[in-house]
């Protein structure tokens, strides 16, 4: 069988394609010269009292700017659709658009449904305003769709993310499988690693390892942050400074230093990562719990029920999460028992946990110092005081009055910080710290990708450009929401 | 004033103190030592062997005075065998009574020794750190003017198109971290194979066979632009991105104030506006952005001479923390501790000097 081409029978295309790029590319630079040019022309008002035109030759390229980025999109799009008709005979993108065929019909089902109802679904909607938020939004629900599907459901993945095949070490992208069978997929559409497995798949592989962790451990992150910052802003004095101090200590930690402390196997074996995880993770069932009871201890019929049935689930969760084997702690010499076997939900695997875990213990100092400050300028407002007066306690204050009031940067703040704990996840991988050395996670597999580099640099490319365009994904959603909440 | 510098001084010691005590309880966990003394005697020790190899070098103490004996505070172990040998951390075998120092910690200079490069550890952690001192150099060089200039142009006029790319710009490379730009760079630019390498030789524009050297190792000798800027540049681009935009951000609240209006009312030049008037208010936040980004630039110091295989600072980190180097790896967080804790200091200090507002009140 022929190898395959990027393209294949839309390779006439390419010529268009490349033309439209230059132009746009041209285009745009010329708008920036143009605009540092005055001319004149119909002028408009801005903020500061100054005036600024934006008609003639300026208005003319901005014009041909807007076509030319359409054009490329429709181009973009022809390229798709067809894969998506004709398969490989598109080429390798045709392959993998046809590939990525129950994430296309996911992202047009929520875009879909979301600009419908957009009016009634609050700052979510809202996005739905932006240009820059809605290219954020898909790129990151690309990502959630193909990591779901592809994790769970093992659609997308065209061959087994472990299996190594005889004879298709590093080879190029779109090289034909040696011995394929009738039912296997006929090629490796991004080609072989190192190992000879396909790295395709393991890209898709990669994005679930991915998606489950980063948001999970931003939300822990979040928990303890908010948990702990909140009362340091109100207060204030003693518990602040001490509280300050702490995460700043963590925070003068050079990041990488701190990752070869934690997650190396000799400090594993002593089981301070189960202590910290205990630690950690109580954070949420605390949160919890006071933000219930603040709220509705007046209701002693309501609140006590509810406190119950929520705090159990929780604290099932929560020892399921930490205990494996049915133990806590299961270091060398001594073992705190914890949740039997026949209970627990859900293993975590170990290397996951560490990960985790050391995750968590990094961002949450970061978050500790935003809500703080958050929660230091709020408390001066005129709806604390009123509350105050109202006789209302400290924790509702928090929970209830300030911490709502904080939601726009901090919503803001939680897509930036997903994007960031992307980041090192990816470097811990890097270093091929905590997880197993053939997980497909994007970090290991850019570790493992990077040795032969020069010579065969698909297999380290591919997952460095997914995880660029993730994160790019997440700053650019982050940008959208700013701008939406700050128009309110 | 210097009681602000004074007693920003004493949280910063006290954080060293806490901080290099972690760093130091976590690397004398026995698990660690365990695996230290089967490195340095054999790996079939069995468990009373190991035990006595770590008693005999005074690592079974009690930690706060192993951990004062590594400060030099508290007087070094000293252990007589029973064939008469006497040693201690502070002597060798063999060394005459009188010439044997009680002491011998940081605070003495004596650093220890490291079991990977077998060399004092004073001399190694110099050695490297002059190194990524080159490397830190040029990458401030080129990070912060490209940084303060795109910032700055993009929040003279917020809202233009010059504004919308530029900022696109800087929101592409923050999410660019260091060991994806560092592998693009190295595919596109410095392979004979692939990217643009072959198609440049192929027009003879360049000399060599690759436009740029993915390895920097002969930058340690001799840096040139071939061998040197590709690490530099992918240092610099994960950090510029922050820096210009919080420096855009700085700019576009300046140009908004009301003097900058009047100046713009009495006709002065745009140009001499954003030079002579907004430029200078418009620094004070990025100043502070800069320092505190020195640690960052850490981070990204020990990834790229990892990636590049430059022999500096970074590279010795990994190499004292993946082979267990107990006293290389304190040796070494105690620096970038120090690094961190005096970058803050400065921000703190160059902040309230920089801000007329807080200096005069």
């Amino acid at each position: 069988m022929e190898p395959l081409t990027w393209t294949g029978s839309l390779s006439g295309l390419n010529f268009i394609f490349l033309i439209v790029l230059g132009l746009l590319a041209l285009s745009v630079v010329l708008s920036i010269l143009a605009s540092l040019v005055p001319s004149s022309g119909a002028r408009a008002v801005s903020a500061d009292g100054t005036l600024a035109a934006d008609k003639g030759a300026v208005g003319f390229i901005n014009m041909i700017t807007g076509y030319l980025f359409y054009a490329l999109i429709a181009l973009i799009l022809v390229y798709l659709i067809a894969g998506i008709f004709i398969g490989t005979g598109a080429g390798i993108f045709g392959g993998m658009a046809r590939q990525f065929l129950p994430v296309w019909v996911a992202l047009i089902i929520t875009f879909v449904v979301s600009i419908t109802y957009k009016r009634k679904l609050g700052l979510y909607g809202k996005l739905f305003d932006s240009t820059v938020g809605m290219i954020g939004f898909a790129i990151v629900m690309f990502w959630v769709f193909t990591g779901v599907f592809g994790g769970v459901f093992d659609w997308i993945i065209t061959h087994d993310s472990l299996s190594q095949v005889s004879g298709m070490k590093n080879k190029l992208p779109g090289t034909p499988l040696r011995g394929a069978e009738e039912g296997d997929y006929q090629w490796f559409l991004l080609g072989g690693d190192n190992l000879a497995r396909d790295v395709f798949s393991r890209l898709i592989k990669g994005s679930w390892v991915v998606v489950q962790i980063a948001p999970m451990a931003t939300l822990f992150a979040f928990m303890v942050g908010i948990t702990l910052g909140l009362p340091a802003g109100y207060y204030s004095g003693r518990l602040d400074t001490i509280l300050s101090f702490l995460a700043n200590l963590i925070l003068a930690f050079p990041v990488i230093l701190l990752f070869y402390l934690l997650v190396t196997p000799e400090i594993v074996l002593t089981g301070i990562p189960n202590y910290m995880a205990v630690f950690l993770f109580i954070f949420p069932i605390i949160f919890v719990a006071i933000l219930l009871n603040s709220r509705y201890y007046t209701q002693p019929s309501l609140r006590t029920p509810l406190l119950i049935v929520v705090l159990g689930v929780l604290g099932w969760l929560y020892l399921s999460l930490i205990s494996s084997n049915g133990a806590i702690v299961a270091a060398e010499n001594y073992t705190i028992p914890g949740l039997p076997t026949f209970l627990d939900g859900f293993d975590i695997d170990s290397g996951i946990l560490v990960v985790f875990v050391s995750v968590v213990f990094v961002n949450s100092p970061t978050v500790f110092r935003i809500v703080r400050g958050l929660a230091l300028d709020i408390k001066t407002r005129d709806y604390v005081a009123a509350a105050q007066t109202r006789g209302e306690g400290p924790w509702y204050i928090m929970l209830w009055e300030i911490l709502p009031n904080a939601r726009g940067p901090l919503i803001v703040d939680f897509c930036l910080r997903i994007g960031y704990t992307t980041i090192l996840l990816g470097t811990l991988g890097f270093f091929g710290l905590g997880l197993e050395s053939e997980s497909p996670d994007w970090g290991s597999t850019i570790n493992a990708g990077r040795r032969l580099l020069s010579l065969y640099p698909h297999a380290a490319i591919a997952p460095a450009l997914a995880l660029l365009s993730l994160v790019l994904g997440l700053n650019l959603l982050a940008d959208g929401l700013r701008e939406e909440s700050l128009r309110d | 004033m210097g009681i602000f510098i004074l007693r920003r001084l004493g949280v910063m010691l006290l954080t060293a103190l806490c901080l290099t005590f972690i760093v130091f309880w976590l690397t004398n966990l026995y698990p660690n030592l365990e695996k230290l003394a089967k490195t340095q005697g054999n790996f079939r020790m069995s468990d009373e062997a190991v035990a006595s190899f770590l008693g005999d070098r005074g690592y079974l103490q009690p930690m706060p005075v192993k951990f004062g004996q590594w400060l030099g505070v508290m007087p070094g172990w000293v252990t007589e065998k029973e064939d008469g040998k006497t040693f201690g951390r502070c002597f060798e075998e063999g060394t005459p009574e009188a010439d044997r120092p009680t002491r011998c910690g940081i605070i003495q200079g004596d650093w220890g020794f490291s079991t990977v490069f077998k060399d004092e550890v004073g001399s190694t952690v110099a050695t490297r750190l002059a190194l990524t001192g080159k490397l830190m150099l040029c990458v401030l060089l080129l990070m912060v003017p490209s940084a303060l200039i795109v910032g700055v142009l993009a929040g003279m006029r917020e809202g233009s198109k010059l504004d919308r790319s530029l900022s696109t710009f800087s929101i592409a490379t923050t999410a660019t971290p260091e060991y994806v730009s560092g592998v693009i760079f190295i595919a596109v630019l410095a392979s004979s194979k692939f990217g643009l390498s072959p198609l440049l030789a192929e027009w003879g524009w360049i000399d060599g066979k690759t436009l740029f050297l993915g390895s920097a190792t002969s930058a340690m000798a001799d840096a040139t632009f071939w061998n040197f800027f590709l690490p530099v540049l992918t240092i610099s681009l994960y950090g510029m991105g922050y820096i210009a935009r919080m420096t855009r951000a700085s700019m576009a609240e300046v140009m908004t104030a009301q003097y900058i209006r009047t100046a713009r009312l009495k006709g002065v030049k745009f140009s001499d506006i954003v030079l002579k008037h907004a430029l200078r208010n418009a620094l004070i936040a990025p100043f502070t952005v800069i320092m505190l980004q020195i640690p960052w630039l850490l981070n990204g110091v020990v990834i790229v001479e990892t990636l590049f295989n430059y022999k500096g600072f970074g590279w010795l980190l990994v190499q004292a923390a993946s082979n267990n180097d107990i006293e290389l790896l304190l040796a070494v967080s105690v620096v970038s501790v120090v690094v961190v804790l005096v970058t803050q200091l400065i921000s703190d200090i160059g902040y309230v000097y920089l801000n007329p507002r807080i200096r005069i009140s």
